[in-house]
């Protein structure tokens, strides 16, 4: 049994029944990581020794018998969540040595349920990114092909996953940055509803479109992380005071009772590759199979999407951003003696090309005379687009769709071009707009062997009816059984 | 040609909560620098802002204080600039949708009373503050002040002339401290105030070209760069010019304003909502339990002083003139009911002696009932007011009863008729010269006979009674 191929329930299983330890599985993943991370690129930081202290205490409460929901579990966490004492870079080189003196409230949450931190992983510097080659710190590779890129921004927490070098990773998304590498690397992400989880701690890239969401091996494991991280943080007044159910009691058989919807505009969209589209049809007979009720939907404003998210998206970046400026911490240019000087070389130098255009475009957005034209109609295109999820949830429990429309591409392939970089997020990032749940499972390969992924979106706070509709959809399937030879 | 200001006034009053706006650091003033912050107010990457629900509610004391309509629904926005003292590059304000608007207070100016109008009322978070070394080339930054709850107070262009904009600014003053809100100290800077100024040709109806007045620090200089700034507005006009619209900082040193900047160099602030804080939501359950412990306001209580005790308008604008000094004058009112002796006593001794000793009212070493009780003797005529005044003074200094003092100095007035008369009598015999005098016409002469028996009993005699045998000896 190779330990690190373990999925978190069923490591679980066995650290409960002790017949292993955390410091046997966590040395495992540590193994693994070394084996493979100079080919994968998954991890900024590796937290060895802390991880295997970590996993010692795991394993002393496991012998007391005071297990919790993630006791021993090694998990990587992408380095835009802030970790007590643990470098958190962005893969920025603004912030290449900051190291928070606080916890995420889902670091928090994670630590109090027991699980093992082994690293930080690799991303698009600040999230912007579909590709992680936009990382300042390194390049992350597809395990699936290693001349791919693992998709973006939560590349490294994909390719961890993927690769095995960790049981479960937390990434974020803004615009498709878990569900799309995940998709890219034939793994399960979810970006949870709006509010569901506490974005306390979580280095803003969009603030009313960010969330932090689980990337796992399979649905099972995704409910569990779920059950952890959820909930109210009265640090985060954009956090909703809601009851979070057991994500785990979704999983059940059947889905006779459930209308799935497929919007006929998702099929129309631009360079939307055949084998992908192919994949989803069959999987939406696969639904079929298993009693679910199949309608076409309508999301009229689908083709706005792209643009009004290119809007507010910056926009917010552009303000979210400003405090790296050299004065507190991060990177200074020491260099520059005037203010104004030191401003521009410090930001000029910290922030990478992507960064810098995204700074760029949202100050523009924002600017007096041009904000009515740009963020205020971008702003009433989102309130469109979530009427038009409202609409079409009347006659539907879940929207499917694929969840990026090409398998992952070369690495360099789209890089000097940032719009065809930016249409990858067509199918994701109307999710992020209307702020429902959607979430990314295996449905499928290409022809090259490359993953492809179904996007499950749904009802706000309804994660409990996409855990179902996936967890049905991986029992009846094999997808996500196999593995990246690496 | 005559000229007619118009002048709007941009105030800034710092909230006294105990914590910062957006997070639980003390907003205490004076503290070593960098020691009350936090990751949240040094905007640190991931931190997020928590509303204090306190710094609502004492913007909702001031709205319904200054007759505005309370938005059940407003806004948070970013202002976004780049400074050194401002941690997160941006400070969480109010924009397209303030908390309160269209609100006004009265002022009075020579006797005539004006209506001022509010724009708005918004609130937003405080910078930090920078200080230059003057030997080297650096510059330190105190974040203690950043995240400390700021209101804006925006009036209407409704001011006509620096005494209206001094009496506007009072008020509003007096409204903060009454409401207690805001201590207004506006040497520490929890009270400033930006002016806006045009003026315009009497009569005219156009608005001519505005400048922006800054580091207005105390009533005077609003005052003075308020004049300052009207001469030199009409001297441009007058020579032909075209006043340009800019921002000046005021030089109390020089007594001038000069250019800070350009309208081409204003800031664009890029004002959008914030996402990280939802509309704030106010109900009208929340409105009305603010209004009922909202205390009676300044203006009213002046009304009240007149009409209720028939106070002269003076009288009752200074005994209104703060909270402190209001519940002061009333105390002694309770105790020793004739309220224009009260408020000249207050006006005249104990004003007199806070202002020399640079106390307010509320450390007054003589306290409202000792003072009544002083007043009290002098009515029953036990001392005369002149003796009265060094009572009050010995109380100032050791804080004790007057009876006490007056007891102890044997300073109770003589109203023994025989034992004045006595004294008459000697006094007249040894100023015959006088006496004929005086019986000769020279009727003055009574001040001296006066002056001579207080002399002799220390100032302990009855004047009524002094007066009275006086003349009937002076007439035998």
């Amino acid at each position: 049994m190779n330990l690190h191929e373990l999925t978190i329930q069923k490591a679980l299983k066995l650290l409960k029944e002790k017949e292993i330890s955390s410091t046997d599985l966590t040395r495992a993943v540590l193994d693994r990581i070394d084996a493979v991370e100079e080919r994968v690129g998954a991890y900024i930081t590796i937290a060895g020794e802390t991880a295997m202290e970590q996993a010692m205490l795991a394993d002393r409460a496991i012998s007391t018998g005071n297990i919790s929901p993630l006791t021993g579990i090694p998990l990587a966490i992408k380095d835009l969540i802030c970790t007590e004492g643990l470098r958190t870079t962005c893969a920025s080189r603004i912030l290449e040595n900051f190291v928070p003196p606080y916890d995420a409230f889902v670091i928090k949450k994670l630590k109090k349920a027991g699980a093992v931190i082994v690293g930080k992983a690799n991303m698009d510097e600040f999230a912007m990114g579909s590709s992680t080659e936009n990382s300042s710190i390194k390049i992350t590779r597809n395990p699936w092909d290693l001349n791919r890129i693992p998709g973006g921004s939560s590349g490294g927490s994909a390719a961890a996953v993927a690769a095995d070098m960790c049981l479960g990773s937390l990434g974020s998304d803004t615009g498709g940055s878990i569900r799309q590498p995940a998709s890219l690397c034939g793994i399960v992400g979810m970006k949870p509803t709006y509010g569901r989880v506490s974005r306390f701690g979580l280095v803003a890239f969009a603030s009313s479109l960010d969330q932090i969401g689980p990337m796992t091996k399979d649905v099972t494991d995704c409910a569990v992380l779920m059950n952890v991280i959820s909930g109210f943080d009265p640090k985060d007044s954009t956090s909703v005071p809601e009851d979070v159910s057991d994500y785990t009691s979704f999983l059940k058989n059947g889905l006779s009772e459930i209308t799935v919807g497929i919007p006929k505009e998702y099929n129309a969209a631009e360079g939307l590759n055949p084998e992908v589209a192919d994949a989803v049809k069959d999987a939406v007979r696969v639904m079929e199979d298993l009693g679910a009720k199949c309608i076409e939907v309508s999301l009229p404003h689908t083709e706005y999407a792209v643009a009004a998210y290119y809007v507010i998206a910056p926009s917010e970046a552009s303000s979210n951003l400003a405090r790296y400026d050299g004065v507190k911490y991060g990177f200074r240019d020491k260099e520059k003696k005037s203010l104004i000087e030191m401003y521009r070389s410090t930001r000029s130098n910290g922030f990478g090309p992507e960064v810098q255009r995204r700074i760029i475009l949202g100050t523009y957005c924002l600017s007096a005379g041009y904000y009515d034209a740009y963020y205020r109609k971008a702003s009433r295109v989102r309130t469109l687009i979530m009427q038009d999820f409202d609409n079409a949830f009347k006659k539907c429990d879940v929207i499917l769709s694929p969840t990026t429309p090409t398998t992952a591409f070369r690495i360099g392939e789209k890089k000097d071009d940032p719009l065809a970089m930016y249409l990858s997020d067509i199918f994701t990032l109307s999710a992020n707009l209307a702020g429902i749940p959607g979430m990314s499972i295996p449905c499928g390969f290409s022809s090259a062997g490359l993953p492809i992924g179904l996007q499950i979106m749904g009802k706000h706070f309804d994660e409990g009816m996409l855990l179902k509709v996936a967890y049905n959809f991986e029992q009846a399937t094999n997808f996500h059984k196999q593995k990246a030879s690496i | 040609m005559e000229f007619e200001p118009v002048i709007g006034l941009e105030i800034h009053a710092q909230l006294k909560t105990n914590t910062k706006i957006f997070c639980g650091c003390s907003t205490s003033f004076g503290a070593p620098p960098n020691t009350h912050t936090c990751p949240v107010c040094l905007g640190m990457p991931g931190v997020l802002p928590v509303l204090n629900k306190k710094v609502v509610e004492y913007t909702i004391r001031m709205a319904i204080a200054t007759n505005c309509k309370v938005e059940r629904r407003s806004r948070w926005a970013r202002k976004n600039y780049f400074y050194p003292d401002l941690p997160k590059g941006y400070q969480i304000s109010q924009y397209e949708l303030p908390v309160a608007q269209f609100g006004y207070i009265d002022i009075e100016t020579d006797g005539s009373r004006k209506r001022i109008g509010i724009t708005r009322i918004h609130m937003e978070e405080d910078a930090g503050k920078l200080t230059h070394d003057p030997d080297r080339p650096f510059s330190m930054v105190d974040f203690n002040r950043t995240g400390v709850p700021l209101i804006e107070i925006v009036s209407e262009p409704d001011i006509r002339s620096p005494e209206e904009a001094g009496a506007y600014l009072r008020q509003l003053h007096s409204i903060v401290r009454y409401i207690g809100i805001s201590d207004g100290n506006m040497e520490e800077g929890s009270f400033r105030c930006d002016a806006n100024i045009s003026i315009r040709p009497k009569g005219a109806e156009r608005l001519g070209t505005r400048s922006e007045l800054k580091n207005l620090n105390s009533f005077k200089h609003v005052e003075k760069a308020l004049y300052y700034e009207i001469n030199r507005q009409k001297e441009i006009i007058i020579d032909g010019g075209r006043v340009v619209q800019e921002t000046r900082l005021w030089n109390p040193d020089k007594n001038i304003t000069t250019s800070m900047r350009s309208k081409e160099e204003a800031h664009d602030y890029r004002y959008f909502p914030d996402p990280d804080l939802l509309p704030l939501v106010v109900d009208n359950e929340w409105i009305d339990a603010l209004k009922k412990t909202l205390p009676e306001l300044p203006d009213r209580k002046k009304n009240r002083f007149i009409s209720e005790f028939n106070l002269p308008s003076s009288d009752a604008e200074i005994m209104s003139s703060s909270r402190e000094l209001a519940d002061y004058f009333e105390e002694c009112i309770k105790e020793f009911p004739k309220p224009k002796q009260v408020s000249n006593w207050i006006m005249g001794e104990l004003l007199g002696l806070l202002n020399a000793e640079g106390k307010t009212i509320d450390r007054s070493p003589i306290s409202s009932s000792n003072l009544a009780r002083l007043l009290k003797l002098i009515d029953k005529g036990i001392i005369s007011g002149k003796i009265a005044k060094t009572v009050f003074e010995d109380m100032a200094n050791t804080g004790r009863h007057p009876e006490e003092i007056v007891e102890k100095k044997g300073l109770v007035q003589v109203t023994d008729v025989s034992a004045i008369e006595e004294v008459v009598s000697q006094i007249l015999a040894d100023n015959l010269k006088e006496v004929e005098g005086y019986r000769k016409g020279k009727k003055k002469l009574i001040g001296f006979f006066v002056g001579q028996v207080m002399k002799e009993t220390k100032g302990k005699a009855n004047p009524k009674i002094v007066n009275e045998i006086l003349k009937d000896k002076l007439a035998e």
